[in-house]
């Protein structure tokens, strides 16, 4: 299997960026505060920031190498780098854009990436998600054997985001390329990547399933940035509200519209964890086994189930929470957020 | 009693006054005689072989200043290297030479006895008061003009795009031409129309290093200067012809930066240092 090898040191600014990954068919997020230097390890792998030690490889081929002295041109590497303003040619028409990097597939992009009726626009008359869009084809037209995305989603407003993501989301799984993508938002990285990192000082502190990261968060830096839980179901409306079948089989409620698959956002000191259903407002409950319980600080979180809940250490001891226990874990309607999701691929 | 407003007052008095001072002289330049008698000294043979001299000698220069200008403008644009400001500095010191100086200083390179005048005369070749000599005064004084504007507008080409071409696939020289040189386009024109207008009027290092010989080195201001005593209107003539010369250029420049995307036409418009 074609995987790229990384294993380098990034001078920056104030410390040095340490990281080793191997990347594979799949798509991994960098998730680390603005001015971790994620960009950076793009930027390195793309050929444009030289490591001061290390070795980047593809599948046998050596892009980089401190102790061989090699150091590929950007243009020899077959890499496609989205930038996080896209870095669209201003002068030139989107196809001509897209044919830069290669003439081959500019008609089958254009329509895959629903850009057939923009083909002759300038990026200027462009939206911010449709600059994502062409962005995203220009850098599939070389044919590249790795993505590389930096912060794609920073540069649309909140309105375009959402629908911005489930895109890219459906994008990036039908491409099967490694794909390393940065980006400080862990939410982003929660709905794109399968495999989260987390980049703190320098170092790359964890990497994991996002559902692994909010589940059992190795510091509590990871446990601040991941925060939310994620979970996945299909929604449709009911009444006021809207309904969502969990995976797992369990039905909630959300204020929030939506139909379809959906991503369900519930932060943690949302949920309320008891005995047995609590005599409040609350909608939702799913009812499951404590598989861990992890203390932080004066907090405890509590994972029941698919979710992650977080009480306070003295309602833990209370409920004589243990694992393996049963419980009911509540949370309203209102603390429960929906992020549209394309359908999974068949 | 009614208070003028002094304020507004004086300042209308002083643009009044500012306005005539510089528009004068042009207006005398075709008022002066009919202008009939101008248009007529037109057809004058030293006004012709001087019009050619210039043109000439000028286009060659341009061609030799787009040439050499436009690689040394990409390299210290996009280049950080130790001495970086210095070079500026260097390339820039002819706009504020005294023209004396630059004459005397082509002469004490390429003269008969200058830096190089024994191995240009190796290969038989004398440049003083010769058409060459003419191409390298005019564009000692008018390259910086463009150099500096084109290192501007180098500079003011998004490295992200440039790094955006290198990725998918193209080569640095590739990068130059299809998105560095197209980008900075609209500048680089404007460097280029000053530089020209500055060639076209240059005197001082002409007369110099060239001598002012009709036919030969005679350029249209050295022709102004060498009529001024003996034929009033043909020197007037000339005068007339480089006035309408300089407005299109410059109406060439103001119509043409609209619409291209690159920096301001600033003649002193400083070369910005690029910090990381």
């Amino acid at each position: 299997m074609d995987i790229l090898n990384i294993d380098i040191t990034v001078p920056l600014r104030s410390f040095a960026l340490e990281l080793a990954l191997p990347l594979g068919t799949e798509t991994v997020a960098l998730v680390g505060p603005s001015g971790a230097g994620k960009s950076t390890v793009l930027r390195a792998i793309a050929g444009l920031a030289r490591p001061s030690r290390g070795a980047i490889t593809h599948a046998g081929e050596t892009w980089f190498s401190s102790e061989r002295g090699i150091n590929l041109a950007p243009e020899d590497r077959s890499v496609g780098l989205v930038f996080q303003e896209y870095a669209l040619f201003p002068h030139m028409s989107v196809r001509r854009n897209i044919a830069y990097g290669g003439t081959n597939r500019v008609d089958e992009l254009l329509e895959r990436l629903h850009l057939g009726a923009l083909a002759d626009a300038r990026p200027g008359q462009l939206s911010g998600g449709e600059r994502q869009r062409v962005a995203l084809a220009r850098a599939l037209a070389r044919d590249p054997r790795v993505l590389l995305l930096d912060e794609p989603l920073t540069a649309l407003d909140a309105h375009t985001k959402a629908s911005v993501r489930a895109e890219l989301r459906e994008l990036l799984r039908e491409i099967q390329l490694p794909t390393l993508l940065v980006t400080h938002d862990f939410e982003d990285a929660a709905v794109l990547a399968q495999q989260v990192g987390v980049i703190v000082d320098g170092s790359l502190v964890q990497i994991d399933t996002p559902a692994a990261l909010v589940a059992a968060p190795a510091n509590p830096f990871v446990a601040s940035l991941t925060g939310a839980n994620l979970v996945e179901g299909n929604a449709r409306a009911h009444g006021d509200l809207t309904e969502v079948i969990l995976d797992e089989g369990t039905t909630v409620y959300s204020t929030d519209s939506g139909t379809g698959r959906v991503g369900i956002v519930i932060y943690p000191w949302e949920i309320t964890v008891s005995a047995g259903k609590p005599d409040d407002s609350s909608l939702n409950h799913v009812t499951g086994t404590i598989t861990s319980l992890v203390t932080i600080d004066n907090r405890v979180r509590v994972q029941v189930g698919p979710l992650t809940a977080e009480t306070s250490l003295g309602s833990a001891e209370r409920l004589r929470l243990k694992e393996g226990g049963q419980v009911v874990a509540s949370f309203k309607a209102t603390a429960t957020r929906l992020l549209p999701l394309l359908q999974p691929p068949r | 009693m009614t208070r003028r407003p002094l304020f507004p007052f004086s300042l209308l008095v002083a643009t009044v006054i500012s306005g005539a001072f510089l528009l004068l002289p042009l207006i005398a330049i075709f008022t002066r005689i009919p202008l009939s008698t101008l248009v007529d000294q037109l057809g004058n043979q030293v006004v012709l072989d001087a019009l050619i001299v210039s043109v000439k000698t000028t286009l060659i220069a341009q061609a030799l200043i787009l040439l050499f200008g436009t690689p040394t403008a990409y390299l210290i644009a996009t280049r950080q290297f130790r001495g970086r400001s210095l070079a500026i500095t260097l390339i820039e010191l002819p706009l504020v030479l005294p023209p004396a100086v630059a004459g005397i200083g082509l002469f004490a390179a390429f003269g008969r006895s200058g830096l190089l005048g024994s191995t240009l005369r190796v290969f038989g070749l004398e440049l003083p008061f010769t058409q060459t000599a003419v191409v390298l005064a005019v564009a000692f004084v008018a390259s910086p003009l463009y150099v500096r504007q084109a290192i501007a507008s180098f500079e003011a080409v998004d490295q992200s795009l440039v790094d955006a071409s290198r990725t998918l696939g193209a080569s640095p020289a590739r990068t130059f031409a299809r998105i560095a040189l197209p980008l900075a386009v609209g500048g680089l024109a404007a460097g280029a129309a000053l530089a020209f207008a500055r060639g076209l009027g240059e005197f001082g290092a002409t007369i110099m290093f060239a001598g002012s010989f009709q036919g030969v080195t005679q350029t249209l201001p050295l022709a102004i200067y060498a009529e001024f005593e003996n034929r009033f209107e043909v020197a007037l003539a000339i005068g007339g012809l480089l006035v309408v010369i300089s407005a299109l250029l410059l109406v060439a420049l103001k119509i043409r930066l609209p619409w291209t995307s690159s920096t301001s036409t600033s003649l002193f418009l400083s070369a910005r240092s690029r910090s990381s």
